[in-house]
């Protein structure tokens, strides 16, 4: 039978090696997925991995979804490196179009000096939306010692309430037929189009700038360093004396603001108006992306671009083969799963154990030893 | 006919052959040392006579007939107890309650305390069966401990290091119970790295080194000398000892107390003391009496400490961090080496930046390239064994790490270095290389305060002893002038003056 045994030391290429079989797992449960729902399995194959890479239009749609993935798990990689669990980044991602939202729909002739450039001042109200949202899990943690998990998760529950409420009532369009939707943003408000006529937008290099900046960060100054040790080993931190308040206070500012930069590259970008279907769930599939990626920036690019292919995917697998949309999810879950098994491979090695031999000790030994009573049973 | 017999014994792990074709022969009523290094396979060794590990290859004979002992229960039911070198106890539940649980439920608990009542007597331990175990000394918990093991009637009793948390005293008492067992016919297996306890108590010692056997010598008839010979294959260096020359004051510490922020910490008590430049103060007594919390409070870890009660260099470091006390000159080596000194996951290099920021700009940015020769440069200087600057901490052996964490305080040429446990669970080799490095920073004019378990250790290197109990603090003795007696004493809290100042 096979043994698990552990390793002298975690493997390295293991830690490489892990998602790449948990992708391959995840890919074979789906062509048995496929055959159980009756359908072709490379055709199931192609839709989620060929469709979405074919051409131009295809990589412009897959680079909207992956932006916002990756931007909020580089934040949330921050966030769980130095073991503060921002579970609730979505409603990080919320506030952020909503703060980036009110400043678009600020916009007119008073503020038309500005030019394309009040695109700055919408991502940097998206910025600070997003900290506003975490800088309460902070507080709270810090004050009183709430756990962030509950509380981050419950705020995104929140935050989608208030959307709900500015969309339906004090934001919402005089125009719009009673619609719960906000005013279209102008044009000149609308993050810029890389190539006219495709919906791909300047979010991706702000993105992959993004991707440099954590990675300096993470690795090259001493605040990245001292976040993860107090992640790593909470009493080297005090030894060393890293403040667990500050480690605090800046993954969940740094994380909230990431998710909130998201949410107003995608109000102000492809989606142009507030509606209540903001919230498309990149909050909680970045906490995949993020693992998947190792944590790590560089990781998480493929891991983003990845998880967008699920993403896209599923939305054709609904056109194409009459599939329910809910397949990404199911995608998406799977490889987490299938991740978290092979993980196990990083710190442990498979090894075919034969049976324990009790030959290996002379006929009876064993058994000699077995009728032995606890002596205590018997004074009793 | 033997009582336990190993043959042949043999366990592969990973990384190490912890047990390389080993024997052991154990007569009845024997007293039967097991002396090794750390790492030289005496844990493997009783784990697999407890049941605990199964062995590779090899025969276990007990009483005569073949055994395979597949686990502690089954150990336990031939006859076999041990008691760990950490205590297995609830600190909340009463002693008779502990015994109670580690027993299947064939008695009742008054039963049980009654038994216990009765074993103690017959062997002279006293222990209180009704008391709860956090009111408790480390003393009066391993008694329970050992009354727990004896209340299986065991043929074989298996005791781990027993006496590294004991006062010199304490000491006597348990070797008078463990000669009474002795001669009712029960063997004993002890294990140790003391080499004078061992030639004072035990009948038979097996020795072991690297996995193998390498001598079975009569344990009375040998010298120190002889015993470390086959312990580490070569006596350890003399040490240069030099008198010191005790500059002016480094540290002070005037009346410090501090309420514990662990519920079974000590509390301080009015502790005052001072360190000057170029002497080692070394500081004995007990694990548990306050050691953790006054290294706390030193280190800045715990900046509770009243305005003034801690100085250093005449400036006041009470309530500053770790970060501005080592800005001033005060370093520390903790006593946890994994976890608190040394982050386990990163590599060597990384751990440099826990404790030394000369790699890092004012701005905050980490020069790589430095960080892996400060590293390079303290593997090379200290003798540090391991797969370069960039193997994790977790990697190295435990005496190996050891030297790289006292060398990285070492090299960062302190005012006052703060070393807690300077060679725990370290092979004698690096601890007197540790022992060297720490007397020639003292030369070279640096105040050190020493903190240890081991009174052989602060009797070697200490310049003046204090001794630690129940939070207190007793008054200064110098070393020259210091008897093991004395100081047994005093780890009991009997000094003169000692409880009169309440706080």
């Amino acid at each position: 039978m096979f043994k698990l045994e552990a390793r002298p030391q975690p493997s390295k290429l293991m830690s490489l090696a892990s998602p790449l079989l948990a992708l391959a797992l995840t890919v074979l449960i789906g062509v048995l997925l496929f055959l159980i729902l009756g359908k072709d399995p490379l055709r199931g194959l192609q839709i989620f991995f060929v469709e979405p890479l074919k051409n131009l239009y295809a990589l412009s749609e897959l680079s909207i979804k992956a932006t916002p993935l990756i931007l909020i798990a580089l934040g949330l990689a921050v966030c769980l490196r130095a073991n503060v669990f921002n579970i609730g980044a979505e409603g990080q991602y919320i506030l952020g179009a909503l703060a980036a939202g009110w400043v678009a729909m600020q916009a007119g002739p008073a503020t038309a000096w500005m030019g394309r450039g009040i695109v700055v001042p919408i991502l940097l109200a998206g910025v600070l939306g997003g900290m506003a949202w975490a800088a309460i899990v902070a507080l709270l943690r810090d004050r009183f010692n709430a756990n962030e998990i509950l509380v981050s998760l419950m705020l995104v529950y929140v935050a989608d309430q208030l959307l709900g409420y500015l969309v339906n009532g004090p934001w919402m369009d005089p125009d719009g037929h009673n619609f719960p939707q906000s005013i279209t943003f102008l044009a000149v408000t609308r993050v810029p189009k890389i190539v006219t006529g495709l919906r791909a937008h300047i979010g991706v290099f702000v993105a992959l700038g993004a991707v440099a900046l954590l990675w300096v960060f993470m690795f090259r100054t001493y605040r990245g360093f001292a976040l993860q040790v107090g992640g790593m080993a909470p009493a080297a931190a005090r030894y060393a004396g890293f403040s667990s308040r500050s480690a605090l206070w800046t993954a969940l500012l740094l994380s909230g603001g990431m998710a909130g930069l998201a949410g107003g590259l995608e109000a102000a970008g492809p989606l142009g108006q507030l509606t209540p279907y903001i919230p498309a769930g990149y909050g909680f599939a970045a906490i995949i992306v993020a693992y998947v990626g190792r944590l790590h920036p560089l990781g998480i690019v493929f891991s983003g671009i990845l998880m967008s292919l699920f993403y896209i995917g599923g939305e054709l697998a609904q056109t194409r083969l009459g599939l329910p949309k809910s397949l990404t999810g199911v995608f998406q879950g799977l490889l987490l799963f299938t991740l978290l098994a092979c993980d196990t491979l990083i710190a442990y090695r498979m090894t075919w154990a034969p049976k324990l031999a009790s030959a290996r000790y002379p006929p009876g030994g064993p058994s000699a030893s077995s009728p032995a009573k606890p002596v205590l049973r018997r004074e009793a | 006919m033997l009582r336990l017999e190993l043959n042949g014994i043999s366990k592969q792990y990973p990384a190490v052959r912890a047990n390389d074709r080993v024997g052991l022969k154990v007569r009845p009523g024997e007293i039967h040392a097991v002396l090794g290094e750390n790492g030289a396979g005496k844990s493997t060794m009783m784990k697999i006579i407890y049941g605990a590990v199964q062995p590779d290859e090899g025969r276990i004979l007990w009483n005569g007939q073949a055994v395979s002992i597949r686990s502690p229960a089954q150990a336990r039911a031939l006859g076999i107890s041990m008691v760990y070198q950490h205590f297995s106890l609830f600190d909340t539940l009463t002693a008779a309650e502990n015994v109670w649980l580690g027993l299947d439920k064939a008695m009742t608990l008054p039963q049980v305390t009654q038994r216990i009542g009765e074993v103690a007597h017959s062997y002279g331990l006293d222990v209180d069966a009704q008391r709860p175990v956090h009111t408790l000394s480390v003393g009066e918990r391993q008694r329970v401990e050992i009354v727990r093991a004896l209340l299986t009637e065991p043929q074989l009793l298996i005791l781990d290091e027993p006496t590294s948390v004991l006062t010199p005293q304490a000491v006597d008492k348990l070797f008078i119970t463990l000669r009474q067992l002795s001669e009712r016919g029960c063997s004993i297996l002890y294990i140790s790295h003391k080499l004078d306890e061992i030639r004072a108590l035990c009948h038979h010692c097996t020795v072991l080194r690297g996995g193998k056997v390498t001598g079975e010598v009569d344990p009375r008839l040998e010298t120190n000398a002889g015993l470390s010979r086959l312990m580490i294959g070569a006596e350890p260096p003399p040490l240069q000892h030099r008198p010191s020359r005790a500059g002016a004051a480094v540290l002070d510490v005037r009346a410090l107390s501090l309420v514990r922020q662990d519920p079974f910490g000590a509390d301080l008590h009015a502790v005052s003391f001072s360190v000057r430049a170029g002497e080692i103060v070394g500081v004995a007594g007990v694990s548990g009496n306050g050691q953790q919390e006054l290294m706390a409070a030193l280190s800045g870890e715990d900046p509770r400490a009243a305005p003034g009660s801690i100085t250093l260099g005449g400036t006041d470091i009470a309530r500053s961090g770790p970060r501005e006390r080592r800005a001033l000159g005060l370093h520390f080596v903790p006593e946890e080496r994994l976890g608190r000194g040394a982050v386990p996951l990163l590599s060597l290099a990384q751990n440099t930046l826990l404790t030394r920021t000369e790699t890092v700009s004012r701005a905050g940015w980490i020069a790589t390239g430095r960080v892996q020769r400060l590293a390079e440069d303290l593997i090379a200087r200290f003798q540090v064994r391991a797969g370069g600057a960039g193997a994790s901490a977790k990697s190295l052996s435990g005496g190996n790490l050891q030297k790289f964490i006292v060398g990285r305080e070492i090299a960062a040429q302190p005012k006052l270095l703060i070393v807690s446990q300077p060679t725990w669970g370290v092979d004698v080799g690096a601890a007197a290389q540790i022992h060297g490095e720490l007397l020639a920073l003292r030369d070279a004019g640096c105040a050190l305060l020493v903190v240890s378990e081991e009174l052989d250790e602060l009797f070697e290197i200490s310049d003046r002893l204090l001794v630690i109990a129940k939070g207190r603090l007793s008054p200064s003795v110098p070393t020259a002038q210091a008897s093991t007696q004395q100081i047994g004493e005093w780890m009991s809290g009997l000094w003169d003056g000692a409880g009169l100042v309440e706080p």
